[in-house]
Parts: structure tokens; C-alpha cells; sequence
């Protein structure tokens, strides 16, 4: 609460918009808000446009190597749609008083954190469609609730990130068709991958309901709709058919239907890994964001050079046309 | 057709494409690969992030090029991935190494205001370069505008970026001179290629003066010569490259994918 409002006023404030929320009404930039609803927005969105540009890494790792022309150009399309939504998400944040060098910055110094499914490598060219269908999979699972999250910027923004993260995940699934239906060695190919990002993927709905800090607040706040395990959950009931349909198993000997619960039973996560690779511990934490400070350092005298220039062109708006 | 014991690809026609058509397609498509290939590295290292969109959007749309080029040769992946580095045509420009972002930048005119020159004057004619040559006009204007945006701005930014961007043009320049020479089956003589050349230069002048830069000085004759590159020879680090973009598809003979 802002220092000086009386107690009165805010208390009024606070009602006007734990009111407005519950209505399902939209929050937008010049309105009102608790500082920690803002605080907290802009955390969750800048923790993920971190998410989708450190995303850029492990696919654009098999860009060089895409095995054939149709599959390279759906790969570039994709990781340049990547840097679009950090784009995107980057500018929503900007609403709420931040900036994107900032949240760069903090990025860069470890201040802020990113998905932690981008640390793992990608070891074949099978992991970029393991990635399409279970990675952006759980992402869609996750992002279509926000929506209709109570702040507006955010929930535009998703609606068009949601559109092109299907579409991905649809080329991720048909990627691994291909491998799981043309020889051995890529059917081989495609199994291995998912055996490997399959538990990750499930990571990314964070931890269980009882041990999420902020769950509870951001529900209240209609910024999230659904538990962590509730989307979890979706996610394995939609996946165990898919993976069916792709002559592909899934590394979880404990799956089964359960027909009194109506979904799918599943085995226990390894949660100390998942907290170890929040620490900084998994397997290409470090790459990743040296990569990224590597990029923003040696992109410096880029940036400065284009600063300079504007500055020089002020008032003529662009350069003296010849 | 590919052989698959060798996995060389040896020469085949699209029906009704003769073969001095599919020559020039395969030099046209190869430069647009190539130099798609090389952008494509940038992903993820770019100086800023509307740089990541904006590679990736060449990229592509040359990428785009390549595969209709291509195809107008034979069949786009055998050529991409199972010819070895002396049956490729591109010019020596497009193979160069990324370098710094100037280098990038430096490479990215030289080309574009070589590329949207050449696809104007096949767009004009009525040849079978013609439909491709009308789409990919647009797309190398933009192209073309990027990289114009981005002399002016290096070239009148700061010292570092002048000096940066002064070296790039330089170290480049010799590479030019192929970029002119008769393309065997396109159907622009020499007389065309000169008179290309001229509005080149004349572009590319304008461009550096009002970045506050001069056009470079000395040979422009390649590697080897000027048109080497067009007859398979290249230069060291285009092996390198091949062997990145191939391994994955030679390794799996006859697969799809």
C-alpha cells in the first residue's frame, strides 16, 4: 500500500478490486492494483518471457542440423515465433512499470528464473520433436487458463502465443510420427528422446498443490485458474492416448487408467531432481545462461552503435534521405 | 537420382526444366541455402532480441528460395545434403562465416542489393525465373532495407561500430566480384551483368556515404578467381558447414523424415 493513502481509501481500493477480480473483470495498466498483485504478475511474466528466449537454446542447438529443408524451415520458424513471445511478453510486463532491460538484467544475474525443462540438453535431432509435443504441450496445458487471467495485457498476449504454441505442438507430434514410423534406428531415436523429457515435461507444472508458495494467492487472484496437480493431471490424460497413437510408450511403468478417479494414475515424480535443477544444478543451467549473458555482452557496441545513431538523428526522425 | 551405396547425388532434372535451367537454379538456389544456413547459426546469439526475429525472417525467407530453386533442379534434399562441397555453386560471399555482427551485416548488403537487383531484372523478363523472381523481389527489398538500416547505423554509431563495420566491408570486398559474372542457363548476358554491376555499385556508394563510409578498394576476384565459387571451388570453412548440415541425413541413408 502506497505510504501516505489514508486507510480508509485503501481499504476502498482493495474492495473495488478484489470485487472487480471476483466479477472476472480485467485489470488493465492504469488501474488500481495491490502492490503485491504487481509484484507478483510481474515476476510470473517475466519469468516466462525468460522462459521463452532461454527456449530458443536447446532447439536452435539443431537448427544447422535439421535433416532435411521442410523440417530446418519449421524449425527456424518456430524459434524466431520463440523470440516473438519474449517479445510479446516482455512488453505486457513493460505495463506494469518495469522494463525490458531490467528484466534482462536480471535474468543475466540470476535474479529471475526461466523454465527449468531448458536445461536439459537436446541430444538427437528426435529431442526437437519430443520437445513440440510434450514441452510445448505442457506449456499450452499451463498457459491456455492464463487467458483468461485477471490482467488484461497478459491474458492478450497469451491468446496469440496460445495460437502459435498449438500449432508447434502439433509439428512436434507429426516430427515424431515420422521418426516413430520410418526405420529402427529413428523409432529408436524418437523412444529415447521421450523417455527423457517425459518426467521434465511434468516438472513444468511446478510442485505438488501442498508445497506451492503461491498457488494459493494467485488463485485468489484469478492470475492462475487451476491447481499445479489439477493441470498436471489434464496434461497425462491427454498425453498417455497421443503416445498411443504414436507407437511410442511412456517411461512410467505405474500408468494405468483409473475408472473410479476417471483418469489416468501415474508414478511419483522425482521432486529432489526438480528442486535441484531450480537451484541451478541441472544439466545445462550454466550453458544456458552464459550463452545468454555471452549474446547481451558481445551485442553491446550493436545496441550502443544504434543508441548513438538515434541520438545523432534526433528531431530529422530518421537519417537525411539522399 | 541418389545413388544409396555412395550417397552422391548425381545429376536429375525436374520434366521440363532443361539442364541449363537447372544449372542456374541449382547456382541461384545454392547462394540462397548457403547464406540461409549461416543466418540460421545466429539464432539464439543475436545482440538484441528484435535481431532474433529479424535473421530468422531472411533465413527463412531464403530458405523459402532455395527449396523452389532447388526443386526446379531436382529433388531439394539430395541436393542440399548429398552433393560434397565441390559440386556446390554458391558464391564464395554467401559461404563466408558469420564473423561479428558488421561481418554479418557487411555480407548481408553486398547481397541483398546484388540479390534484389537481379531478381528485379528476372522479374521483368518473361523467362522461368520470372514467378520466382516476382516473390522473392519483395522479400529481398526488405532484405536490402535491413541491411542498409543497419550500415547507417553502425557506420554513424559509435567509433567502435565504424571501425567495425569498416573492416567487415573490407575483408568482404574481394568476394564481390563473382556476384556479376554470367550465370550459365539464367539468361542475362554479359552486357546485363555489367549494367548490374554499375546500379550495384552506384547503390551500394549511396548507401556508404551516408553512413559516412567509402566504397573499399582493391581486387574483387574471389578466393581462387572471381567465379569460382560457381565451379565448385570454396573456401576452407565451407567444408565445415557441409559437414554440420549433412551429417544428420547421411547417417540415416534412404530415411524420411
Amino acid at each position: 500500500m502506497s505510504a501516505g493513502m489514508s486507510a480508509d481509501l485503501s481499504a476502498q481500493l482493495l474492495a473495488a478490486f478484489d470485487a472487480a477480480v471476483a466479477a472476472d473483470e480485467r485489470v488493465e495498466p492504469r488501474d488500481w492494483m495491490p502492490d503485491e498483485y504487481r509484484a507478483t504478475l510481474v515476476r510470473q511474466m517475466a519469468q516466462h518471457a525468460h522462459s521463452e528466449i532461454i527456449g530458443m537454446q536447446p532447439e536452435a542447438n539443431w537448427i544447422t542440423r535439421a535433416p532435411s529443408l521442410r523440417r530446418k524451415a519449421i524449425l527456424m520458424a518456430k524459434v524466431q515465433d520463440e523470440a516473438g513471445h519474449g517479445l510479446y511478453l516482455y512488453s505486457a510486463a513493460e505495463t506494469l512499470g518495469t522494463s525490458r532491460d531490467e528484466l534482462l538484467d536480471k535474468l543475466h544475474s540470476g535474479r529471475q528464473k526461466y523454465s527449468s525443462i531448458f536445461n536439459y540438453p537436446t541430444l538427437t535431432w528426435a529431442d526437437v520433436g519430443a520437445i513440440g509435443w510434450l514441452v510445448d504441450g505442457a506449456a499450452i496445458t499451463n498457459q491456455v487458463p492464463i487467458c483468461r487471467c485477471s490482467y488484461g495485457p497478459y491474458a492478450r498476449a497469451m491468446v496469440r502465443i496460445c495460437k502459435e504454441e498449438s500449432f508447434h505442438q502439433r509439428q512436434g507430434y507429426e516430427l515424431l510420427l515420422a521418426l516413430s514410423r520410418g526405420t529402427e534406428a529413428q523409432h529408436a531415436m524418437a523412444q529415447d528422446a521421450v523417455n527423457r523429457w517425459w518426467w521434465p515435461s511434468l516438472m513444468m507444472f511446478g510442485p505438488p498443490d501442498d508445497e506451492s508458495a503461491h498457488s494459493a494467492q494467485s488463485m485468489a487472484w484469478r492470475i492462475k485458474r487451476h491447481s499445479n496437480d489439477e493441470l498436471r493431471q489434464r496434461f497425462v490424460d491427454i498425453a498417455v492416448p497421443q503416445a498411443e497413437s504414436l507407437g511410442l510408450t511412456l517411461p512410467d511403468p505405474d500408468i494405468r487408467w483409473n475408472e473410479e478417479r476417471g483418469h489416468h494414475d501415474f508414478g511419483a515424480i522425482d521432486w529432489a531432481e526438480f528442486w535441484d535443477v531450480l537451484k541451478g544444478n541441472g544439466p545445462c543451467n550454466e550453458e544456458r545462461i552464459n550463452q545468454r549473458r555471452r549474446a547481451h555482452e558481445e551485442g553491446a557496441w550493436v545496441r550502443e552503435a544504434a543508441a548513438a545513431y538515434a541520438e545523432k538523428h534526433t528531431g530529422t526522425g530518421r537519417e537525411v534521405q539522399a | 537420382m541418389n545413388s544409396p551405396d555412395t550417397g552422391i547425388a548425381t545429376t536429375t532434372t525436374t520434366p521440363g526444366t532443361d539442364a541449363s535451367t537447372a544449372a542456374a537454379a541449382l547456382a541461384l538456389g545454392d547462394d540462397a541455402l548457403i547464406l540461409s544456413h549461416r543466418l540460421g547459426e545466429w539464432a539464439g546469439h543475436a545482440p538484441v532480441l528484435e535481431e532474433e526475429v529479424a535473421l530468422a525472417n531472411i533465413a527463412l525467407d531464403l530458405l523459402g528460395q532455395a527449396r523452389v530453386l532447388l526443386s526446379m533442379a531436382g529433388d531439394e534434399d539430395e541436393l542440399a545434403y548429398l552433393r560434397e562441397e565441390r559440386s556446390f555453386r554458391n558464391l564464395q560471399l554467401v559461404e563466408q562465416p558469420n564473423g561479428d555482427f558488421a561481418h554479418t551485416i557487411a555480407r548481408q548488403l553486398y547481397f541483398s542489393l546484388h540479390q534484389h537487383e537481379l531478381y528485379g531484372e528476372l522479374a521483368a523478363g518473361d523467362g522461368p525465373f520470372a514467378p520466382l523472381a516476382a516473390k522473392a523481389v519483395k522479400e529481398t527489398a526488405y532484405h536490402r532495407d535491413h541491411a542498409e538500416q543497419w550500415t547507417l547505423r553502425l557506420g554513424d554509431g559509435t567509433e567502435e561500430s565504424r571501425r567495425r563495420m569498416r573492416t567487415a566491408l573490407d575483408g568482404l570486398w574481394k568476394y564481390t566480384g563473382e556476384l556479376f559474372r554470367p550465370v550459365e542457363g539464367l539468361g542475362l548476358d554479359q552486357e546485363t551483368m555489367t549494367a548490374l554491376e554499375t546500379r550495384w555499385l552506384a547503390a551500394l556508394g549511396g548507401v556508404l556515404e551516408r553512413a559516412g563510409l567509402t566504397l573499399p578498394e582493391g581486387s574483387r576476384t574471389g578466393a581462387w578467381a572471381a567465379g569460382a565459387g560457381r565451379e565448385g571451388l570454396h573456401t576452407e570453412s565451407f567444408g565445415r558447414l557441409l559437414a554440420e548440415m549433412q551429417h544428420l541425413h547421411r547417417s540415416h541413408p534412404g530415411a524420411s523424415w
